[in-house]
């Protein structure tokens, strides 16, 4: 991954965990439309790096007595399945990225949007 | 973690559905948006390439440990691929992915298969030999698995559409809701005959395998029935969505040529059915107008029937007159040759079809072949002869189907009967089912009621 700049920012995916389950012929379609998004920002130079988050995983928690959970999702509801970081001359225009995400028309994702805060520089 | 619970006494997939990636909710999801599809119908060739491999190697009683299987390295594959990109082979990414989750299950489930020790070690031990396999044989493994698999599906035990909707789940990939949408059923009363056709298959020991030598021609003889009730599910007059109605022939005809290609299944017969699903196939194009109104035969501009299916249809025709046995795929064939290469309606050879539909009727001596032998015999003879064959034949079963009605309809109103004619498509109506048939008999029905110049 690049050095952090001012120009970067962190698109988070998280999905809710009670969806469906897609049939093949819909998820081709849900993968495709992912595909070509993942496709547009690297066509347009936005795009700098993107993760997958296994499922795998725990939660530690400060109270009390550093409860860990058998997954970073168990009351949260909704799971981070993967970030996308790119490059944008704003948070308005990072925000724009953002809302070409499919799963945000499909309904079933929520991006979180966050600017990456740069090093101080020495 | 959502997963799917172990019901006791059979495997299941562990599923962790919605924990990763892009897993976007398929209700929410809004019908093909023009979005280039990166590969065309990967996840659904493959998923029913995959299911038969495993079914195959793991046993029919372990079919829906397949199902589950590969369903989940289907959903990894959509979850993780757009961050990693597609891989160089993605089916073999898919096995493998899906053969860690088969392990997976047995080995997380072993107290379970402790309890039933003559059974758990066979299915680890043809768990482990199924991915064995080595890589030039992967191909053809999969054809082979593809058709054994077809014949398990069409086994005598199962009822005809418990058979069809099993083909579609296993080998064409169709998920429960698309299934549901081409049968005009609901999505539960899928998923309980698929249910119901899985322990069938446990319970009367089928084996995912091909035929003995014995068995033979009436196991193929299944298969191409199956196959047919298939096309006929999509060629059925519109209802629904035309993409998958057309999905469903495509699959039909795919399934055939796989049949066709193999050394059991490359016999006379199939490629009779091989040729007459072609020449069905040809008319897909033409057979509704601009405003998605359906149109019978004589309307159909046939410069919009497909020349390649026909082509194909020819082919298929050569081959199948190979053996000497003349059966009901045979004729059902050459009567739709006969459509497929008259200059048009007026110039088709009538006396032929006639002759053909006279052959079928005594191999096949249904209401149905009779209806359409008597529409031919009026074509021949005029519509008095074809009204008089009509009259002979059993209410019975034919007063229910709306085009035994409409076929009097259309007869008497040639004959010069136009009353009788409005009486019998008034009882066409009380039958009819589907809206786009619907429309037609209503548009007949008003020329003939309107007063004329009206139109």
């Amino acid at each position: 991954m690049n050095t952090p700049n001012p120009s970067h920012y962190l698109l988070l995916f998280r999905h809710p965990q009670n969806a469906p389950e897609p049939t093949p012929a819909e998820m081709e379609r849900i993968f495709g439309q992912w595909m070509n998004w993942m496709k547009s920002m690297k066509a347009r130079g936005q795009f700098v790096d993107a993760n997958r988050l296994d499922d795998a995983g725990a939660v530690l928690r400060p109270l009390p007595g550093a409860t860990v959970s058998d997954g970073p999702f168990v009351e949260a509801k909704e799971v981070v399945g993967g970030y996308v970081i790119v490059t944008a001359g704003s948070l308005a225009e990072a925000i724009e990225i953002g809302r070409g995400c499919p799963g945000i028309a499909l309904g079933s994702t929520i991006v979180e949007v966050r600017p990456v805060e740069p090093l101080p520089s020495l | 973690m959502v997963r799917r619970t172990l019901a006791p006494g059979r495997f299941s997939a562990q599923v962790s559905l919605v924990n990763a990636g892009p897993p976007d909710a398929p209700a929410a999801a809004p019908a093909s948006t023009g979005v280039a599809n990166v590969v065309d119908h990967l996840f659904r060739r493959e998923s029913g390439r995959l299911v038969a491999i495993l079914a195959a190697r793991l046993g029919a009683a372990n079919l829906q440990l397949a199902e589950d299987v590969v369903q989940d390295a289907l959903l990894r594959a959509m979850q993780v691929w757009p961050f990693t990109g597609v891989p160089d082979n993605p089916s073999a990414w898919l096995l493998q992915t899906a053969r860690n989750r088969a392990f997976d299950v047995l080995r997380r489930h072993r107290t379970l298969t402790e309890k039933i020790p003559a059974v758990a070690p066979l299915i680890e031990e043809t768990a482990r030999d199924a991915f064995a396999a080595p890589a030039p044989q992967f191909e053809d493994e999969i054809a082979d698995s593809q058709l054994r698999m077809m014949f398990a599906c069409c086994h005598p035990r199962l009822a005809p559409e418990a058979q069809v909707a099993l083909i579609l789940k296993t080998l064409c990939g169709f998920g429960e809701r698309e299934i549901a949408a081409a049968f005009l059923a609901t999505e539960a009363a899928i998923v309980k005959r698929l249910v119901r056709a899985r322990k069938q298959l446990r319970d009367a020991r089928i084996a995912v395998d091909l035929p003995p030598a014995a068995e033979l021609a009436p196991r193929v003889e299944a298969v191409l029935t199956a196959l047919y009730l298939l096309f006929n599910e999509g060629y059925k007059a519109s209802h629904g969505d035309s993409l998958l109605r057309a999905d469903l022939c495509a699959e039909a005809i795919r399934l055939a040529n796989l049949l066709a290609a193999h050394l059991v299944g490359n016999r006379p017969e199939t490629h009779a059915l091989l040729a007459l699903l072609h020449f069905h196939a040809s008319r897909l194009p033409a057979r509704t107008a601009d405003d998605g109104s359906l149109l019978v035969l004589a309307a159909q501009d046939r410069l919009r029937w497909d020349r390649r299916q026909i082509a194909c249809g020819i082919a298929h025709l050569d081959q199948s007159a190979a053996g000497v046995r003349v059966t009901r795929w045979h004729l059902e064939a050459g009567i739709a040759a006969c459509h497929a290469l008259a200059p048009d309606f007026a110039h088709t050879d009538w006396p032929h079809i006639l002759e053909l539909y006279d052959e079928l009727l005594t191999i096949d001596p249904s209401p149905v072949v009779a209806l359409n032998r008597a529409i031919t015999l009026a074509r021949v003879r005029g519509a008095e002869a074809g009204l008089r064959a009509l009259a002979g034949l059993p209410q019975r079963p034919l007063g229910r189907y709306h085009l035994f009605h409409a076929t009097s309809a259309q007869l008497l109103l040639d004959a010069g009967r136009p009353a009788e004619a409005a009486a019998a498509l008034r009882r066409a109506l009380a039958l009819v089912v589907l809206p786009a048939e619907r429309q037609l008999l209503e548009a007949r029905l008003a020329a003939l009621t309107e007063p004329p110049g009206a139109r």
